[in-house]
């Protein structure tokens, strides 16, 4: 077997590089587990090539090898999938590392980083990770350059690759826009979640807390017409019935569509809107409160809640309208009511007795009971993100001991003791508020929007919304969740901070919408002003053919384009001249050279000597020294430039 | 095997040619100046650039099952950066021109070192490759210039290069530009020297030491440096006082020369008798000895100096026999 020359410094540099940088997206998600011992084989790598770098022997590398399968199946059950599979790549492609030492094994490693560098995308992609491993592209063209010429420097390699990459930006987009995206996946879709924050289907005191310090969008929206007040943006989320005495939850049965006397009358006018929510992992989809149809592919629960048949594993949007003004379930069927009333025996006492006083004061009157505990919790309570922890009667200790929480403790409570008082209620989870960002003319509703709040059913009106959150802390609702947090918000929820990163939102949404919602309908929709209404795969085919054959006719002319022009900048110079000349009739004979040609300028205009002089400082650079100065040249220049000869008069013309 | 199979290729090679010419279109022998150019500048992938695009369309399938647009992008972007690369790769050896070939005449046995000069079209041509038969460079030019070819030269008399492969992988090594150029250029090849020659051959009674003296006295100028003056033969001190390399030229004493005839040398081979000439006509030059060679077909009267040096040499090199 012929040997392969050994790397030189800079092209090892430069793969180990692109090798690292494709591995360090991947880094920073990988438990420490595996991902320690993967930076340890960087380390080692770095001091073999220190110290001499020789290739290691078997019996360290069998055993490296051996390793990592055993560490990922002990850390996730097993090998394949997008987790443990992308764990393993990222473990072998640093084991590879660790004996390339000629071309083709850089070669080898760099390709297969192209590979693990895609696979990052899976797991995030948006437009800032997107952007840095684009760019990533271009240090591993430029680790291939430096295999491939090893005297140039490494500055060089990269430019070159940044640049061909550049180059490329307009044909892989006419191949992105153009190329056909598959109707159903090769193989199986992947099921294995990524742990996303977001609603579930389960409320218990402290689970909304991840949620409320995570600033990443849940959902936009758009707006048809006027935005209803910010105050009145209460986004439906699931719809939480039994309470365990710790957690509320959701029971299964109700996610199938009920007809059950379930009815909605609106009152005032409609909005209309179009949310595009955010993968989620999950099934809910939000819509404002209360949604009057459920969107294709999703059914409307009894309790208005939206369901989507499929889990939202990717950007999803959907038209919804919603009446801001309605009256819910006028008559509550006995299995709701019972449902609504339902309570977990032998939980917290004191808030069942406090319910029990109201109910007794006030005759079973429900508007009085809602008062009475919506002024307890408006005068005693505060608003904090930093809830102290409750013991086995959560209610009893919320309510008479710590006195200070958000939203969840607060509906939790509240909801507790309406039941308790004979007042059917249920927790409503969602998100309330959201940020409108005017130079797109649309809302963002984050993580942080979440909420939670109370409906109670009063006879005559139905459901009815009461958020007691608000009752302690207008601000919520009034300015989100931060203004309530005061103090208490993380140091990068700061208010400039906010503004900024709601403003640079619009950029994600941008992203959002051109890249990774662009699919199947939107492809044709490219193809209708050229004519093609059903664009098939044959015609996607044939216009990225048609695309990129423009594109590459390009660049083969610009290649086998003649260079432009002969000679240097002097001889441009020197060139203008005698353009200028010839326009004022006197042109220069291909066989004069430049004394000749002075000579007879000489002999046109006796009086001017300016033209005759510059033809004599031409020759002097030209001729005189081996290489003129720049400056000298750029004085030429600008002296051609100005020079002005009056217009050839037709006697003039003809005599030269 | 291996070496049977090579020859096999050649073989094959040499019958297309013969066969299709127009196929090959590499029989003709071209005059330089040569300018590359898109009519015989070839491409194909290479071995790298094809386990890339397997790789790529992995990616591909991955990034369209799984529905992601950003994976599909990036995808998109490797493969077009990676397939316009062929436009540098041609653009590497585009109107490159070959405008001259050049070799000093060296001795058989050694390697000639053929100086290929090249114009760049004021472009930096990175990673070229030029190889003849087994021997092959590989350079960079950042202007005009030259680069050397070093190739065996086992025989002596006129050694043509043959086909020359000019070839890039610039700029990330997935693509092969090549072309060939069969320049119309022979380079000579002197015979071999003896290695170990004994005396030369003095006319009559000439003493070994009066041979020596004629060698080492009567300095009687001195001249310019020129390329092939034997070392020993420098004025050292003399060059130091003025800045440029002097030689001591030695009074050539007429009458004492030494006659080169191969008719004198019975009992060795053809060839070794070339050799010995050779090796003497070497030996003479370096020692001041004026010499007269005697061919059957040539005559060089006596003399010394690089020319006649050179003309010996030549002779001797296309004395029948040589390669042609």
């Amino acid at each position: 077997m012929k040997t392969l020359p050994a790397l030189t410094e800079t092209q090892f540099r430069l793969t180990a590089a692109a090798v690292f940088v494709a591995v360090l997206p991947h880094l920073l998600r990988l438990p420490w587990l595996i991902a320690l011992p993967v930076l340890v084989l960087f380390a080692l790598c770095w001091l073999q090539r220190w110290r001499g770098g020789t290739r290691p022997p078997a019996w360290i590398k069998l055993p490296l090898v051996l390793l990592f399968p055993i560490l990922i199946i002990f850390h996730y059950g097993n090998l394949f999938g997008r987790e443990p599979g992308s764990a393993l790549a990222c473990a072998m492609l640093a084991l590879k590392l660790l004996e390339t030492d000629n071309r083709r094994d850089a070669r080898a490693a760099i390709c297969f980083s192209a590979f693990v560098l895609m696979s990052a995308l899976l797991f995030d992609n948006s437009l800032w990770i997107t952007a840095l491993l684009c760019a990533a592209l271009a240090l591993l063209l430029a680790a291939l350059r430096a295999l491939e010429s090893p005297r140039t420097a490494w500055r060089r390699d990269l430019r070159a690759g940044a640049l061909a990459l550049a180059g490329a930006l307009p044909l892989a987009l006419c191949a992105f826009v153009f190329f056909p995206r598959l109707a159903a996946p090769l193989w199986g879709a992947p099921t294995d979640t990524i742990a996303r924050t977001g609603l579930g289907e389960r409320m218990a005191p402290g689970t909304m807390q991840e949620l409320l310090i995570d600033d990443s969008p849940a959902f936009r929206v758009v707006f048809d017409g006027a935005t209803p007040p910010r105050e009145e943006l209460y986004w439906r989320g699931p719809v939480l019935w039994n309470f365990d005495g710790s957690a509320w939850t959701r029971p299964e049965w109700l996610a199938a569509p009920q007809h059950d006397g379930t009815q909605v009358r609106v009152r005032g006018p409609r909005v209309g809107y179009e949310v595009t929510l955010e993968p989620s992992e999950r099934h809910w989809l939000l819509a404002l409160d209360v949604p009057l149809l459920a969107p294709a592919g999703a059914v409307r629960g009894a309790d208005m809640s939206l369901v989507s048949r499929t889990r939202i594993d990717a950007a999803t949007r959907y038209r919804m309208v919603s009446a801001p003004n309605y009256e819910l379930d006028p008559v509550l069927s006995p299995l709701h009511r019972r449902l609504a009333l339902q309570l977990p025996p032998g939980f917290d006492p004191r808030a069942r007795a406090l319910a029990q006083r109201w109910r007794d004061e006030f005759k079973g009157d429900p508007g009085l009971i809602v008062r009475a505990a919506l002024d307890m919790i408006g005068a005693q309570f505060t608003y904090t993100l930093n809830a102290p922890l409750l013991g086995r009667d959560s209610v009893d200790d919320f309510l008479f001991e710590t006195k200070r929480g958000f939203c969840e403790h607060f509906s939790s409570a509240f909801t507790f003791l309406m039941r308790a008082a004979g007042i059917p209620a249920r927790v409503v989870t969602g998100y309330q508020g959201g940020y409108f960002n005017p130079i797109g003319n649309y809302w963002v509703v984050r993580q942080s929007d979440a909420h939670a709040w109370s409906e109670v059913w009063l006879e005559g009106r139905g459901w009815v919304r009461v958020d007691p959150t608000a009752a302690v802390s207008p601000q919520r609702v009034q300015f989100g969740a931060r203004a309530a947090a005061g103090a208490s918000v993380p140091w990068y929820q700061a208010d400039w901070l906010m503004a900024m990163r709601n403003q640079l939102d619009l950029v994600n949404r941008f992203w959002n919408d051109a890249v990774i919602q662009f699919n199947a309908l939107r492809q044709q929709s490219l193809l209708t002003p050229f004519g093609i209404v059903r664009a098939d795969y044959p015609q996607l085919m044939l216009a990225m053919l048609v695309a990129g054959s423009l594109l590459l006719g390009f660049f083969a002319w610009w290649v086998m384009r003649a260079p432009r022009r002969a000679g240097d900048a002097l001889d441009a110079a020197y060139a203008r001249l005698c353009r200028k000349l010839a326009r004022a009739g006197t042109v220069r004979d291909p066989a004069d050279g430049p004394v000749t040609l002075a000579a007879r300028v000489a002999a046109r205009w006796p009086a001017r000597g300016d033209a005759q002089d510059l033809i004599t400082q031409y020759v002097s650079l030209r001729y005189a020294c081996a290489l003129p100065a720049p400056e000298r040249i750029q004085t030429f220049t600008r002296a051609v430039a100005a020079l002005r000869l009056p217009a050839a008069t037709p006697l003039a013309a003809q005599s030269s | 095997m291996n070496a049977s199979a090579a020859s096999l290729k050649t073989r094959l090679f040499e019958a297309a040619e013969l066969r299709l010419p127009a196929l090959t279109r590499l029989k003709r022998v071209e005059a330089l100046p040569v300018v590359l150019d898109r009519r015989r500048i070839y491409v194909l992938p290479t071995r790298f650039g094809l386990m890339l695009s397997v790789l790529l369309l992995v990616m591909l399938l991955g990034a369209l099952n799984y529905n992601n647009n950003p994976a599909l992008l990036l995808t998109c972007l490797l493969a077009a950066a990676a397939y316009q690369s062929v436009f540098t790769a041609f653009g590497t050896l585009n109107r490159l021109q070959i405008h001259a070939l050049r070799a000093e005449p060296c001795h058989a046995g050694g390697e000639l070192e053929l100086g290929i000069h090249f114009h760049t079209a004021a472009r930096a041509r990175h990673s070229l490759h030029v190889s003849a038969g087994a021997a092959q460079i590989g350079f960079d030019l950042d202007a005009d210039g030259a680069a050397t070819l070093r190739i065996p030269a086992p025989h002596r008399g006129w050694l043509r290069p043959g086909r020359l492969r000019v070839s890039s992988e610039y700029p990330f090594g997935l693509f092969q530009v090549w072309s060939w150029i069969n320049p119309d250029f022979a380079a000579l090849v002197y015979p071999r020297l003896e290695a170990d020659p004994p005396p030369l051959p003095y006319a009559g009674a000439t003493s070994p030491a009066f041979a020596d003296r004629v060698a080492g006295d009567e300095l009687a100028a001195l001249r310019d440096y020129q390329a092939g003056d034997p070392p020993r033969n420098i004025a050292w001190k003399a060059s130091a006082r003025r800045d440029e390399l002097l030689v001591k030229e030695f009074e050539t004493l007429r009458g004492h020369e030494v006659v080169l005839d191969p008719a004198t040398l019975r009992g060795l081979a053809y060839e070794a008798r070339i050799s010995r000439l050779a090796a003497w006509v070497c030996m003479a030059e370096t020692r001041r000895v004026p010499y007269a060679l005697r061919l059957p077909d040539v005559r060089i009267e006596a003399g010394l100096g690089d020319a006649h040096r050179h003309a010996c040499l030549r002779a001797l090199a296309l004395a029948p026999g040589a390669a042609p």
